[in-house]
């Protein structure tokens, strides 16, 4: 197997990682939602950095080793549609779920609020927290722009 | 470096995006599983969000993975060739494949009964093995991934 077969291999299961990590925050959004408690919204965030890592991972994988192979390959270049698509979506996407993880953070910042405060019994503004639309609309929107990525990826429009 | 470029006739990027699209889902299942079964340290909560994960989000990814598999294999014409002429990738694609999903479905079959014991105030044991289970399974998967994306051989 070749460099750029290892480059593009890399490329791929960074996707991945990143497709694993959005699945990853889906499951907690939808068990966030019937959280109420200080203690239980807590339990999630070791969860949730394994969920922050691979994001990360994916996300600066895909970029170096998408770049390169831009650059690697003699048919493609980085000025093509498709890459150009590419590129612009992943920002998007990057500024998105940026946003998305300010959203979810609220929760567990709540929920230390009101350990520190005695309160460790369920509580109604914890579970209003836990269930913020604009976290799930952002993550919604990041998802579906994951997904036009993957479609660019694939059908490579113009290529 | 001309191979990697090859652009697929336009019939064969659906069945293609079924195909990854189910694979993406069904590690993120993995992942999800396995990270909650991971931190759990005993919670049932974490315990049970971690089978439900591989139950309902990895299993369908298996399904819809495995679907694409065929409906791209038989697409790219492999299922009229001759098994000796099968690339190495492709057999390591199809192998994980088709092991994965039955040590997935082992591994739910354990991850049920552990969730029964939990409910029933028995030991969490069988939510190690599922949590073990998963970890191999990812490892597999990733495997598979590098395979079909480096298409070694």
């Amino acid at each position: 197997m070749g460099f750029d077969q290892w480059m593009l291999a890399f490329h791929v299961l960074s996707a991945f990682s990143l497709v694993a990590g959005m699945i990853l925050f889906w499951v907690l959004i939808v068990a966030g939602r019937k959280i109420d408690t200080p203690a239980d919204t807590l339990r999630l965030g070791p969860v949730a950095r394994v969920g922050n890592a691979t994001v990360g991972i994916g996300l600066g994988g895909t970029i170096l080793f998408g770049v390169y192979l831009a650059f690697a390959i003699d048919s493609y270049a980085i000025w093509d549609g498709w890459i150009l698509a590419a590129l612009v979506l992943w920002f998007v996407g990057t500024g998105l779920g940026r946003k998305t993880g300010e959203a979810f953070l609220e929760g567990p910042k709540k929920a230390q609020e009101l350990e520190a405060a005695g309160q460790t019994g369920p509580s109604a503004e914890l579970l209003a927290v836990n269930r913020t639309s604009r976290g799930l609309a952002l993550h919604a929107a990041t998802s579906v722009v994951v997904v036009l990525i993957i479609i660019d990826m694939i059908w490579k429009p113009g290529a | 470096m001309s191979v990697l470029a090859v652009v697929r006739p336009d019939s064969w990027n659906f069945p293609l995006f079924v195909h990854v699209l189910g694979a993406m889902i069904l590690m993120g299942g993995l992942v999800a599983g396995a990270s909650a079964l991971a931190f759990a340290r005993g919670d049932a909560k974490l315990l049970r969000l971690g089978f439900w994960s591989l139950m309902l989000v990895s299993f369908p990814g298996w399904v819809v993975m495995r679907l694409g598999a065929q409906w791209i294999y038989s697409k790219e014409g492999w299922d009229k060739v001759p098994d000796s002429l099968i690339p190495r990738w492709l057999n390591i694609g199809y192998v994980l494949a088709d092991a994965g999903g039955l040590v997935l479905v082992i591994t739910l079959i354990i991850g049920g009964i552990g969730v029964r014991r939990l409910q029933a105030g028995k030991s969490a044991g069988l939510l190690k093995v599922t949590l073990v289970l998963s970890v191999v399974l990812l490892a597999a998967y990733v495997v598979a991934v590098w395979a079909m994306a480096g298409k070694p051989g």
